[in-house]
């Protein structure tokens, strides 16, 4: 990947000015091709990372396993749109093994959820059959934490 | 009796005349301050690999605590025989020709005093680590110094060297990439450098430990040079590039009459280094992931500390390795020390006067940016309001 998409990737909000001086780059040069990635739709969005269990809010997510019946000249491509229009679904992929689509699902609650699935998800034509496991925890997400280790005291100074 | 020594006259001669560290004093002055930004530290800021981490784990696991061969594990020799090999094209018997050492400093430690004889001349290039000349001191060796300037990036050059050549230069001690100013040499300089030592019959030590943190161009050693691999004694260690300092595991590789000799000393005074330092070792060597990973942050950091002193107006080259920066704060109108000393009292943030590394190292400051780049940001901004005040 360039350099400056794995920037952007492990912060969004580095400026151009100092992403210019670690990639001795001209800040111009930066931002146009900031704009081109987000013109070609290369760049799709910005978001932040949180650490969503610390918070008190009411949202339970899951995964769901998906089997699925490929339909002639659409393959697995117009059920998995059809899934990933309903908001519930963050996060859709087609996956190889013993199931076909992975969906990462919020609701408010386990009821909403386990309503979603049952009476949208399983019922969509195509669909064969679900299986459901609602997330516990996080430890890690996008490459990031949710836990810093306690950090090691390095010496102030030393040659 | 009534003539006994005082205490301080019970200290060996050679040792009282070596001075105190000037490292030391500027670490005891900054220790009594918190919150500070240092960006005096010699050592990554990066924890040492996950796996290199989880295979001394297991070794712990599996009991692996005893001693080993003298010489260090024969596995982890053998792999760094392949490394060796594969980096830098240099080909070491791994059963007579490499000795594991408690980190590189024990090497450079070993090496020196393997082929030093009292009174022989041995040429360093500085500003440069505080041990070199300590160490040829304590060998009885007389250190001579060749001083390096801003002017040509730092670099070594023949002319140099040969003006400080004797009958009884012995010895060229080199380190490229170079702590304190990061400078690395290019494949010609190597080239003239490995001349002027075939040329003088000299023997070579060669201090890698930053080789892996080259940014610029190809990394070679100077052991590869026609002629040279039997004259030189190529050293290096995990502390740098594998973010290993604490492990204290490096090596020295040489011809095998030096290893011998080297090994002599290590026996009697180390036996042997730690086991679980070694047993790591090996999975370092296993895999380059994170050394690249590392190198890429430190590469980004170097481009955007060099740029922001420039633009402070602290005149700083680029230098192609290691992680540091050498800025030059002559037009401060202050010495190396008060210019450390008053960034510290007046703004938090510690770098490491430039004299602490010889004479030639006086009106610049060493920077190191193994530190957080948020940190490295923050310490940039204070640095430019300290200067703006100064020159105000």
């Amino acid at each position: 990947m360039d350099e400056l998409l794995e920037l952007l990737c492990r912060n969004a909000l580095e400026t151009p000015a100092d992403l210019a001086r670690m990639l001795n780059a001209s800040e111009d040069d930066i931002r146009s091709r900031i704009s081109e990635y987000e013109a070609k739709g290369i760049i799709r969005g910005y978001q932040a990372i949180v650490d969503e269990d610390s918070l008190d809010t009411d949202t339970v997510k899951a995964v769901v396993e998906i089997k699925v019946t490929p339909v002639r000249e659409g393959g697995f491509d117009r059920t998995a749109a059809r899934v990933s229009r309903f908001h519930e679904v963050d996060s859709l992929y087609l996956m190889s093994g013993t199931y076909d689509l992975l969906a990462m699902v919020r609701g408010r609650d386990l009821r909403e959820i386990a309503t979603f699935v049952s009476a949208k998800l399983a019922t969509l034509e195509g669909v064969l059959s679900t299986a459901t496991h609602f997330m516990l925890k996080a430890y890690k997400k996008q490459g990031v934490l949710m836990e810093e280790p306690p950090s090691d005291e390095r010496l102030q100074v030393s040659p | 009796m009534n003539d006994s020594k005082s205490v301080p006259d019970r200290v060996a001669d050679h040792l009282r005349r070596i001075p105190r560290s000037g490292i030391r004093d500027f670490f005891e002055l900054v220790s009594q301050r918190s919150d500070i930004i240092s960006l005096s530290i010699g050592e990554p800021d990066f924890v040492t690999p996950w796996t290199v981490r989880e295979a001394a784990i297991f070794a712990l696991d599996r009991g692996a605590t005893s001693y080993t061969p003298n010489m260090g594990l024969l596995k982890l020799r053998r792999a760094i025989g392949g490394y060796v090999d594969r980096s830098f094209g240099l080909r070491y018997d791994p059963e007579t020709e490499i000795l594991i050492t408690v980190g590189v400093s024990e090497a450079l430690d070993l090496a020196i005093r393997a082929v030093v004889n009292p009174g022989d001349e041995v040429l360093y290039h500085e500003p440069c680590y505080v041990s070199y000349r300590p160490l040829i001191a304590m060998a009885h060796g007389v250190p001579v110094t060749v001083a390096t300037s801003r002017e040509n990036g730092f670099r070594l050059t023949r002319e140099m060297l040969e003006a400080q050549t004797t009958s009884r230069t012995r010895v060229l001690l080199l380190n490229f990439p170079t702590n304190p100013t990061g400078a690395a040499m290019t494949p010609t300089e190597v080239a003239e450098i490995g001349a002027f030592a075939r040329d003088h019959d000299l023997l070579v030590i060669s201090d890698e430990i930053y080789s892996e943190l080259t940014y610029d161009g190809e990394r070679g050693s100077i052991a590869a040079c026609p002629g040279l691999r039997e004259r030189t004694i190529f050293l290096h260690g995990f502390s740098k590039a594998w973010a290993m300092t604490g492990f204290r595991v490096g090596y020295a590789a040489a011809p095998p009459e030096l290893t011998e000799a080297m090994m002599k000393i290590h026996q009697y005074t180390m036996l042997c280094a730690p086991r679980l330092s070694q047993e790591a070792a090996i999975e370092a060597l296993q895999s380059d992931r994170d050394t690249g990973i590392m190198r890429d942050e430190y590469r980004r950091r170097r481009n955007y500390i060099v740029s922001a002193l420039n633009d402070i107006g602290l005149a700083c080259h680029q230098p192609s390795g290691a992680f540091y920066v050498f800025p030059c704060i002559e037009n401060t109108g202050l010495s190396s020390q008060e210019f450390a000393m008053r960034l510290l009292e007046e703004e938090d943030v510690a770098c490491v006067p430039g004299n602490a590394f010889g004479a030639s190292g006086e009106g610049f400051l060493r920077c190191s940016y193994a530190t957080d780049f948020d940190q490295i940001k923050i310490a940039m901004d204070r640095m430019r309001n300290f200067v703006v005040r100064l020159l105000a």
